[in-house]
């Protein structure tokens, strides 16, 4: 049984023709969308900005209603809950956001906003035991509980971020999805809060999904790594089996675009022309071909689907031949 | 041992970076102990203190630093851009193409604005007009500082140069119209318009995607090959340094900690802030359980520890560190660090098995 299972789900956001307008075209912003996390892992989604992946996070929350497809939680479909059902199951999964300055009120002291939670989901007997567990829950993320009446402008980017944790961690969840947490932060705090991450999911067995456009980031956390363009999966592995054996051309485009710190690499780079197309309407055929390198014809016309390339490994692309080899398999050069 | 004293280290002193070659031309840009103020507080901010930096004619260096740094500040300062008040020039010398900034009246200081340096910030929208086209923001520019050229066939060319497809009509187009890539692009192409001899690019890339990042330093090393011009580019991003430097100075607290030339700071690090800033970045392939984190904060700029104002988050700090204010030291040709045991600290950031 996974933990969470999601079937073909997508969603679509109205175009409309000013403020009260008709619709005027809908943008499928995640398109048929198949994910899977066990208990306890990390699954990393990576893409560039406008690629879905962050409305996918919040579509398998239900922050924001799927138009199609299924959602399983621990066999139950989640998908039509409602009410009181639907909020009791939000105990259960949690998000953290990547601003941690716009995602914590001002005028709300940090007691309070760990509180709130505990508040919600009436997780606090009394007063003493709720100003307890937010001590317990400050110290687990490594900030000091004396400063619960602080506000969080008093707290530099990294500690409000380890607020976000807290405050998700208040209900104990068994998902968390990580909206790229640690990408408005700098080199050296977001190790701290990466570790951080990895320490509770140790200790409490916290599954993630971690979404991220750092690349590096996500290779290093996750166990599976699912890659997204223009609302659809196009490739899942493996991390190290994606990061050695890309096959999906954007995958692989991703993968030298990342830079190296080491001076003696001298790995060739795929610099990709042009920019990820407007979803609203997007090309016929494989999304990617007018930036792939190696597109052909029929790239122009068919939609490649996600298949299973290899046991573990799936890919959306027409130019994978039987020997599971792609034009621009870079790992030849990587090494 | 006692860690260096001040022999002397004052202006007249071989500035980092800078060789000091009998006959070498004269930098480009020379930064010479700069120190900057911000506010009425008292103790007031200090951004930057006895920063020195210099850029040769046609260089590409970079500015490493986590935000409160000073890198900003200290860009900033080049064309003096940081309104005074609340910044106030303590200490030091600009020396830009000849002519020294802090003391040059407004109107001289506005003939090198856009012809002698110009820059490129972060985030393009917020440097565009937004009510007003690309083709019209550039043409500006060009009247401002190369009126002989102000045409709009040039600003198609400027358009065509940083890699606008179909420029003769997307110079028609409001800022609102471009993807952040293309407003970058144009963004630049604004920057470059009167030739300048330094291109200051502050994070130019921080705000855009991985793929649109490297066209976007491809398109910055393209440029400088065809006008030989000198790029100083701040960033807090390594592997961009790795892909663009020649030189590196690295800052931490307000204060230069360690320069170098690129390849060499990357493979040896004489800095243990440098060395924890390179581990601490996640590697490509450098699977690990943990990150190399640095613990602690950078400090703001009112609370700056004494003595070496990294010793509390670093892990060889030693009980002199906490007094001993340290000065930046030779520590190999063109090499720079303020870290007096250099030469004793384990300091390798990459293992062996990362480069496989």
């Amino acid at each position: 049984m996974s933990l969470l299972e999601v079937r073909q789900l997508s969603v679509r956001f109205p175009v409309r023709r000013g403020l009260f307008g008709g619709v005027r075209a809908w943008l499928r912003a995640v398109d048929r969308v198949d994910l899977e996390i066990q208990t306890g892992e990390t699954v990393g989604l990576v893409g560039e900005s406008g690629c879905g992946k962050s409305t996918l996070g919040r579509a398998i929350l239900r922050l924001i209603e799927p138009a199609d497809g299924q959602i399983i939680w621990k066999d139950t479909d989640i998908t039509t809950l409602s009410g009181r059902e639907l909020r009791q199951w939000r105990r259960q999964a949690q998000i953290i956001f990547q601003d941690p300055i716009n995602s914590l009120d001002p005028r709300q002291t940090v007691g309070d906003a760990i509180g709130e939670a505990l508040d919600v989901h009436k997780l606090a007997p009394n007063r003493r035991e709720r100003q307890n567990r937010i001590a317990a829950l400050m110290e687990s993320v490594g900030l000091d509980p004396s400063r619960a009446s602080d506000y969080p402008h008093e707290f530099s980017g990294g500690q409000r971020q380890r607020i976000g944790i807290a405050r998700a961690l208040a209900v104990q969840p068994d998902l968390i999805v990580c909206d790229e947490p640690v990408s408005a932060l700098d080199v050296s705090i977001q190790a701290q809060i990466v570790n951080l991450l990895l320490d509770l999911q140790k200790t409490r067995g916290i599954a993630y999904l971690f979404i991220a456009h750092d690349l590096a980031l996500v290779e290093h956390i996750s166990r599976r790594v699912l890659v997204m363009y223009l609302g659809r999966i196009v490739e899942s592995a493996d991390a190290a089996e994606l990061l050695h054996q890309p096959l999906h051309p954007y995958t692989q485009a991703l993968i030298s675009a990342v830079p190296v710190l080491d001076p003696d690499s001298r790995r060739k780079r795929i610099i990709l022309g042009g920019e990820v197309p407007s979803p609203i309407n997007p090309p016929p055929g494989c999304a990617f071909h007018p930036r792939c390198p190696w597109a052909e014809p029929k790239c122009k016309s068919i939609a490649p689907v996600l298949r299973e390339v290899k046991k573990g490994h799936k890919a959306a692309c027409h130019l994978i031949t039987a020997d599971n080899s792609t034009p621009g398999n870079p790992t030849a050069t990587n090494t | 041992m006692v860690p260096a004293e001040p022999t002397g280290q004052h202006k007249e002193r071989v500035l980092p970076g800078a060789p000091s070659r009998p006959g070498a031309a004269s930098p480009l840009l020379d930064i010479k102990n700069l120190t900057i103020e911000f506010g009425s507080f008292n103790p007031p901010a200090r951004a930057i203190e006895g920063v020195c930096l210099t850029v040769h004619h046609g260089e590409t260096v970079c500015l490493v630093g986590e935000s409160g740094s000073g890198k900003s500040v200290t860009a900033l300062s080049i064309a003096r851009l940081l309104s005074s008040p609340p910044a106030r020039y303590v200490e030091g010398e600009i020396w830009l193409d000849g002519h020294e900034i802090l003391g040059l009246p407004e109107t001289e200081l506005r003939r090198l604005r856009g012809r002698v340096v110009s820059y490129v910030f972060q985030e393009p929208s917020a440097s565009l007009n937004p009510v007003r086209t690309i083709g019209s923001q550039i043409l500006e520019a060009l009247k401002l500082h190369q009126p002989s050229l102000a045409t709009k066939e040039e600003v198609v060319r400027l358009l065509a140069m940083v890699g606008i497809p179909s420029p003769e009509t997307r110079a028609d187009d409001y800022p609102h119209q471009m993807s952040g890539g293309m407003q970058q692009r144009a963004a630049i192409a604004m920057a470059i318009a009167a030739r300048p001899k330094l291109l200051v690019a502050d994070e130019p890339t921080t705000a855009l995607d991985v793929t649109v990042q490297a066209q976007i330093l491809d398109l910055m090393r393209e440029l400088q090959g065809e006008f030989g011009m000198a790029i100083l580019l701040i960033t807090h991003n390594l592997g961009i340094v790795r892909e663009i430097a020649n030189r590196v100075a690295v800052i931490y607290a307000g204060q230069i900690v360690e320069t170098a030339p690129c390849a060499e700071l990357l493979r040896q690090p004489r800095h243990p802030y440098t060395a924890a800033l390179i581990r601490a970045v996640p590697e490509l392939g450098r699977r690990a359980n943990r990150l190399h984190a640095i613990p602690g904060q950078v400090p703001s700029s009112f609370d700056r520890p004494e003595g070496c104002r990294f010793h509390p988050r670093c892990e060889f700090a030693r009980p002199e560190c906490q007094k001993n204010s340290p000065l930046l030291i030779p520590a190999g040709l063109g090499h720079w660090t303020r870290c007096p045991w250099h030469d004793q600290l384990p300091l390798a950031p990459l293992s062996p098995d990362s480069k496989a």
